[in-house]
Order: C-alpha cells, then structure tokens, then sequence
C-alpha cells in the first residue's frame, strides 16, 4: 500500500499562492487511495506553469514541449497500455498550441488521464490572455481587452465526442481527490478541468467558487443517480423547462423535490450533460462540479490489443522470417 | 514495316510502360520485372506518376510510366532512356517519346489514337507518327483494345472490367518481344488475384493473346531479344520496393532487439507506403497510430520510445519542418527514435511526387539550439533495409534520434532484393540501467561510450523525469547553470561523434583516379553507372558515395584530398559540397547540382565529368 508521499519528489516552485500547489497535493493523495505503484505510473505534461507538475512527482514522467503533451501520451499508453498515464496540461498548453491533440486524444478515446489546470491565463510568459480568457480580458497582449470569445473547454471535449468530464476547484480537496479518483477508473481519455487561480496575473478569476462559502453559493456538486440540489442548505435545484434548464427554489412556485433533475452521468446523449458543464458564466446557475459525464466507450489501445491478438490469430506469420515468405520469391541457382 | 525477325543478344534494356494513371501500368511493369529478375536478370524499376490521382482520361497530365531496366549484369540504375515504350494512348505517346531512344521500338494501341484522343494529346495532324518525327518501322501499332475486347468476349466479364486488362496484353507483347516465359506471370497474377480466381484467368488470357499476336505478326516488330544473366548471385529473392524494404528493415530491427515496433505518421507522398505496409503486420505485434498531425506523428513516437518501444515515425516534404520540434526534444531527453524522411521536390509542397536530395542541410541543421543528430542515406531501393536496421540500431544503442534519409527515387523504385537471414544481422543491445546502479543512478549518468542509460517505466526502484528543459547532468533536475549546460550541450555532441561508423569505400580507380565523384544516398547508382562509362573509355575515375552523413566516417578528409580532382554532385543546390567544405579544411570540389526532380540521367552526367577530365 501507497501514502501520498510515496508519489512526492522535490520542492515545487510555484509562485506561494499558486492554484498548482493544491493540486499537487490533491494528486498524490489520490495517487495513493487508488494505489498504483509509482513505477506503473508516467505523469507527462507540455509546457507553462502547471506542466512543471511532473517534477513533483516520484513516478515516471516527462515534461515536454508546449502544446504536445496529449501526442506524446498517446504514444506512451499504446506501446505500453499498463502503464498509468496521466497527462497534464494550462489551458494554453492543452487548448491553444494544443489544441489539435486535445481534440484527437479525445475522438480516439486513449485511456489517459487529462488534466486540464484552467486559470484562463499564460503564467509563465508572464500575463498573455488565453483561449479561455472571457471576451473583452485585458492583458499585457490585450490592453484594451480581447476582441475574440473563449473556449469552454467541455464544449471542446463534448464537439470531440469526449466520454468523460469533470470538473473540481483546485482548493477543494475532496472534490478534486473524488474526480481524480473517478477518472482514473474510466477507461478512455478523461477530462478533468481543474479551477485554478493566478495570483500572479489573475488573481481572483474563480473567486466565487474558489473558498467553501462561494462554492455552497455559486456551485452544484453532481454526482450520478443524485438530485441536481444546491445553496447553503439545499434549497435549490435544477429542473429542465422547454430546451434549457431552470433554477428553482424547493418549495416555492409548486416546486417539490421530485421535481428536481438526477444527474445522469452515463447517459450516451450529452445534451443536458453540456447543458450542466455550461452553467455558471454569469448566467445566473451554479457552476457545475464533479464528474458531469462518464459513459462507457471502447478505448483505442484496447482495440489496438485486441485486433492484433485478432489479426494474429488469423494470419500465418509470426516473424520476420515468415514474413518474407509471404512474398513472391524466386531462386536463382 | 519491317519483315525479318532477329533475335539478338542484348547486355541489357530498358522497357518504359506508359498510359493513364489508372491504366495498370505499374502492375504490367511489376510483373515483367519479375519475369525478368526469375531468370536471374538484374533489375532496378522506377515509377514516374503525376500528382493528381485520376487526371482526365486521355489528357496530358494524366500520364504515368513505369521503367524498368534489366540487365544481364549488374544494373545499377532505371536506365536513362527505353529500348520499348508501350503507350497506351495518344498522351502517354506525346508526353512519354522524350524518354525513348531514338531507335526505340513503340507500342501504341491504335484504338486510342481516335481523332478524340489526339485532340486531347494536342495533335495536330491525324498522322501522330510523322508528326512526332518517328520511324513507323519502329513502331508496333495494334488495335489492342479491340483484341482485349475480343479475347474477352466469352468471359462475361463487364465492359468496364475488360478494359482493365488492356495492361495485360501489353505485358504479353513485351513478353514475346525478350522471350520470357509466361508461366512465372500467370504464377503471380494467380497468388495476386488468389480470392478472385476469374480475374486472374482474363488477365492470364490476355496475356497469353498479347504474346501470341506477337508470335504470329512478328512482321511488325524488328527484333526479339534475349538478356542471358551473367552475374548471378544464387540465392532466393523478391521485388522490393524501397518503402517496403524500409518498413521490412524496421520490423526486422525491432525483433532482433526484442521490442514493440511503434509508427507515428501522417500520411504524406512518397512516404505514405511506409505506413500502408506496417499497418499490414499486426500478427508480428506492429503498432501504427495516423495521427492528427505531423508533429503528432513524430511526438507521440517519442512518447511510444519512453515507454519502450523502437520508435518510428516516417514523413517527407513539409513534414520533416513540422517534426523538427519533437526530433529535438528526443535530442535533450536522448531517447532512441527513427526520423524517416523520403525526400521530395520542395520548397513548400514543391513536387509532391518527385525526388530531390533537398532537405540535407535541414535533417543535419535544421533545429533549434545545438542538435547533434546521426544521419544516414540509403543508396538503393533494396539498401533500405540495411539503412533502416542500422538506424534503429543506432537510435537504440546511443540513445539519440537517428535521420534515415531516403527520397521519392528509392523508394518508390524496386530492385530484387535477396531475402536476408536475420542471425546473419548483427545484434541491437540497448543501454538499459544495470541492475548494479540502483540506488545510485540518475537519468543523465552515461555508460563509456558517453550514451545515457535507459529506464524503462514499469521497473521499480528507476523512475525518473525527463524533459525538454536542459537538466543537470549529475541529478537529472531542472538546471540553468552556465556550466551544466554547457557541459551537457558538449556531451550530447560527443555522444553523437564518437559512433563508429563504416569507413567511407572507394569505388574504380581508387589508387590513381584523375577525378574522383562523390555524392551520397540514392544517387548511388547513377554516379556508379557513369564512373562505369567512363572507365569503359579508358579515364581513371572513382566514386565514394556517403551513406553516413553524421557522424562523416573516420576517413572522410583522407578520401576528398587523395585526389587530383573531386567532384561532388548532388539533387540540390549544393548541400553536400557545403557541408563537406565545412567539415574538411581547404576542400574545394567542383559541384554538379540538378534539381529537376527527376533522376539523374548517366548521359548527361558522363558529358559534365569529361568536361572536368579534360
């Protein structure tokens, strides 16, 4: 059996503060409940402050190049589908250079373990706005503020046809050890988006869910097979009016608690899955927490496993030297 | 037209079959290569396809060839002009007479020379002999698909279906024109169509009636010839072309070394039959991922090498720019990874079909930072496998990516490929961690020959982080120091120099040649033809032709400054002679540069080099 320490290794050097630090913690503790021997695990990350997580960990790993993470773990778990792989990636290094693997890593459906840490920034180039940054951001490359929308990225991974996405504020322990937790018993690429702030350049992005008091205000935990509730005391819930949803408050206008919406996280249709990733952009819901969906998918380094046990079955040769057979050979005497 | 029948013995020759892209004309050349080599001919085929998939039928741009040259010697190369042209109609005739020579016998299918044809072939006049300027004695004029159509009619095969053998009695026509014996094609269109037998037995049919018009008009043509091998070399062999036999020389490597074969790629022209043919081999364990991306194509390789694997990923033109990023980051991490790059016309897109030795300077240069890199080019199609093997030995053995340059021109061409014993192949042993270090080891501590030692994950007790930021060389972290990274970017050096690689071979009069041609890769055989000639004509001359470019061999500036004149002659501007001058004091070669994307043409690199002789 594992403790977090098992998986720790230096000291970070995040900036004191920095959303990444309670992350980190949070990993190695999941790390640990789920119990996979540091030598099974590779932790690989791109570029930008969060992808110097792999430094951190006692496992194996790597810290790449910007934007390829995704790529790169992919070639990683189809050579080698025991291995544990966690890929990490800030929303410039896993959206914007890489975008392209993100989507792919997705469609493919890898069993890799995606996190993506958001904090709507460029850290390490020192305060660039980034394709998640909202429309209208100032920063050092925006100064009268941004002209172009963001990403959100359950859109991208839901456009992907994406099996799994969670979500879990990088302060919150045990929302973040429960989703962590959860996308490692997914099989398929497993979206994780981590809330987290910039204190540096943008300090107080997430301020309304980024304490426990903002989170029972402005956020909903989701948990599959349970009612969408929410507030201080679970006052309020989510009910699906025409095509969208609708906040109600329990006990008023009509409303009982059987009327309030299960969370299905395993429904093959994603509709009110997005519709729940979606909220809380100053629209008035909740931000969604949790894992909003996990639907069950064949995995492409399965298929790769199974077809060349397939494929081997079915063909005659087994090595080089039969292979060649297999061509049209003539002798010379 | 002319009515005696001479059968004449023939050294060697070159048969161009040429019509639209989709009229078969590579299969016809295939097997009669293989018809050829069976008698132990040599043979060494080249392809020349259009860019476009299916041009309009019948234009000009639609026109594909496919040469072959046999030999009853050594051939080294497609030939630079043919002996027969079959054109299978008016464009492939226009487009195609440029490389006949002028005594060439032809063979047109006259019911594709209607006044509609010819309108799209852009002649002027209904006589497209006279205007072409061609002998009609010269030219084997038959009414090909009307006797498809004939021998057919019993088939119930479709139209559509029957016109697809028109290729067939082509074939069968050169057949009878070099006396080969048909059963060797029948044989291979049967195991070809094995699952569609009556497919096989039409062509098999046309064939046979393609050969008999032949026997029985042989008022038409002038001569039948007879190549007796000479130089047989006894052994079992197969056609290959270059693609494959690099594809063949990877998974050979990986089973010598006892690991998991991994392709990322993108498909790209001339690489892509390199990914068809590994995608075929799951029963030998192959995995190949297409990618999203070129830089996916190379980076998730990378990924694949970390885990273990022997790490390939295969690409030409533009790709080798995209990968260049991932190539570097297997520099500083030093992992083992193969970079297949079959070069292409460029810049750009250039001429996705076409061969050039443009991206020299690139492969050995062309990334950030300081990059050591080996590289090494393949001379022949069937050099491919033995390139491949030694990069993927290389790139295991010194921990380091490995470039295996090759180009549209090898690897799109065949040769007959003598089947290899692999217990014959040295072995591939890999620097994994002894188990004596544990405890102690850090990623960047180095066995004696400078290389890093390999962890793979899954072994406990040696897990470890890499990376692309440059690491202190005694505990594997992140370091900035002056110092370190100074010593690192030395060491990384080292590591690459001090691979021994073969020394460089001089070829013909290597004790006393006035000129001596140097070039590397694939142009291999038309430098050698050349040198050949002009030692026939009494010149003193020798050739070396680099295979290994990085690390040069040990005696690279002993070999260019042995003789009173160097030339160096390349498909690029220069890239070579450049990086030759820069590595060798006081070299100062003539050059002879062409980038036409087209191979060398022996001719004219006989006339260039007498011009430096004399």
């Amino acid at each position: 059996m594992f403790t977090a320490q098992d998986y720790k290794k230096g000291q970070p050097r995040w900036c004191p503060g920095c959303g990444d630090h309670f992350f980190l913690a949070s990993l190695h503790k999941a790390l640990a409940e789920i119990g996979v021997a540091p030598k099974d695990i590779a932790v690989i990350s791109g570029i930008g402050c969060s992808s110097r997580l792999p430094h951190y960990m006692a496992t194996y790993g790597m810290n790449t190049i910007h934007g390829r993470a995704a790529a790169i773990a992919t070639g990683a778990k189809v050579t080698n589908p025991k291995l544990d792989v966690w890929q990490v990636s800030g929303d410039g290094d896993g959206l914007a250079i890489g975008g392209n693997h993100f989507i792919h890593a997705n469609r493919r459906n890898i069993d890799l373990n995606m996190i993506l840490l958001n904090n709507r920034i460029y850290g390490l180039t020192k305060g660039q706005y980034s394709p998640t940054s909202p429309r209208g951001f100032v920063s050092k490359s925006s100064p009268y503020g941004t002209v172009e929308d963001p990403f959100r990225p359950a859109e991208l991974c839901f456009g992907a046809r994406g099996h799994f996405f969670a979500r879990a504020v990088a302060t919150d322990a045990p929302g973040t050890i429960e989703v962590l937790k959860a996308a490692r018993e997914h099989k398929g690429a497993s979206v994780c988006e981590i809330l987290q702030n910039c204190v540096i350049f943008n300090n107080g992005t997430h301020d309304g869910v980024y304490d426990k008091a903002g989170r029972a205000k402005n956020a909903i935990y989701v948990r599959h097979g349970e009612k969408l509730v929410f507030g201080e005391n679970s006052e309020f819930g989510l009910v699906q009016e025409g095509f969208g949803l609708k906040v109600v408050e329990i006990g008023k206008d009509g409303y009982t608690l059987d009327d309030i919406l299960v969370h299905d996280a395993h429904c093959e249709d994603n509709t009110l899955q997005l519709k729940l990733a979606l909220m809380g952009d100053g629209d008035g819901f909740p931000i969604a927490l949790g894992v909003i969906r996990d639907v069950e998918a064949p995995t492409y380094n399965d298929a790769v496993t199974a077809q060349i046990e397939e494929v081997s079955a079915a063909k005659k040769y087994h090595n080089f030297a039969e292979l060649l057979e297999t061509n049209d050979i003539w002798e010379v005497k | 037209m002319a009515e005696s029948l001479n059968i004449q013995e023939l050294e060697q020759v070159v048969v161009r079959f040429s019509g639209d892209s989709g009229d078969g004309m590579q299969l016809a050349g295939n097997i009669f290569s293989t018809v050829s080599a069976t008698v132990g001919n040599s043979i060494s085929t080249f392809p020349d396809y259009p860019a476009d998939i299916r041009a309009p039928q019948g234009s000009l741009t639609g026109v594909s060839g496919f040469q072959v040259h046999i030999g009853a010697s050594k051939v080294y190369t497609p030939g630079d002009l043919c002996d027969v042209l079959v054109a299978m109609n008016a464009a492939a005739f226009k487009t195609q007479l440029r490389y006949a020579k002028p005594n060439a016998t032809i063979i047109i299918d006259t019911d594709s020379f209607g006044p509609k044809d010819l309108e799209k072939a852009e002649f002027k006049t209904p006589d497209y002999i006279a205007e072409m300027g061609v002998d009609p004695d010269r030219v084997i004029a038959c009414p090909l698909t009307t006797m498809v159509k004939d021998a057919l009619a019993d088939s119930g095969m479709d139209a559509k279906s029957i016109l697809k053998c028109r290729n067939m009695f082509a074939l069968g026509l050169v057949c009878w024109l070099f006396s080969r014996d048909l059963d060797v094609a029948f044989n291979f269109l049967r195991e070809k169509f094995a699952k569609k037998p009556a497919i096989a037995e039409a062509n098999i049919k046309v064939i046979q009636a393609g050969y008999d018009y032949g026997y029985n008009t042989h008022s038409s043509a002038m001569n039948v010839y007879r190549i007796e091998s000479k130089t047989k070399v006894p052994g079992r062999y197969m056609d290959i072309t270059g693609n494959k036999a690099t594809a063949y020389g990877f998974i050979a490597a990986a089973e010598k070394a006892g690991l998991q074969l991994y392709l990322g790629s993108y498909p790209i022209t001339p690489a892509t039959d390199v990914l068809h043919e590994l995608s075929k081999h799951k029963s030998l364990g192959v995995k190949t991922v297409q990618c999203e991306d070129e830089i996916s194509g190379c980076a998730s390789a990378v990924g694949a090498s970390f885990a273990g694997a022997l790490a390939v990923t295969s690409t030409s033109g533009p790709g080798i720019c995209l990968k260049s990023e991932a190539m570097n980051l297997a520099v500083i991490m030093e992992l083992p990874l193969v970079v297949l790059d079959v070069q292409r016309g460029g810049p750009a897109t250039g001429l996705p079909t076409k061969s050039e030795q443009t991206d020299l300077l690139q492969v050995l240069f062309g990334r950030n930072g300081e990059s050591p890199m080996p590289v090494i080019a393949a001379l022949s199609p069937t050099d491919c496998f033995d390139a491949a093997y030694d990069a993927s030995k290389m790139a295991l053995e010194h921990m380091t990516p490995v470039v295996l340059l090759t180009d549209a021109f090898v690897a799109n061409g065949s040769g007959a490929f003598k089947l290899p014993k692999l217990e014959e192949y040295p072995a591939i042993q890999p620097p994994y961690v002894p188990e004596e270090l544990r405890g102690q080891w850090t990623p960047y501590m180095r066995a004696e020959n400078g290389t890093r030692y390999w962890a793979v994950p899954g072994r406990e007790g040696f897990e470890h982080i890499l990376g692309g930021l440059e690491k202190d060389n005694k505990t594997g972290a992140i370091s900035t120091n002056p110092e370190n990274h100074d010593l690192m970017t030395r060491l990384r050096a080292e590591k690459v120099a001090k691979i021994q690689v073969p020394d460089l071979e001089v070829e013909g009069d290597k004790d006393d040649a006035d000129l001596l041609i140097v070039g590397f890769g694939s142009t291999y055989g038309h430098l050698h033809a050349a040198m050949d000639e002009l030692r026939g004509k009494g010149n003193k001359i020798a050739l070396a032709q680099f295979r290994y470019l990085n690390p040069l061999p040990a005696n690279t500036a002993e070999v260019l400054k042995k003789y009173p004149r160097v030339v160096v002659a390349e498909q690029n501007m220069g890239q070579l002679a450049a990086y030759l001058r820069m590595k060798v004091d006081n070299f100062t070669p003539a050059q002879f540069n062409q980038v036409k994307g087209q191979p060398f043409v022996v001719s004219e690199l006989v006339e260039a080099f007498k011009q430096l002789i004399f």
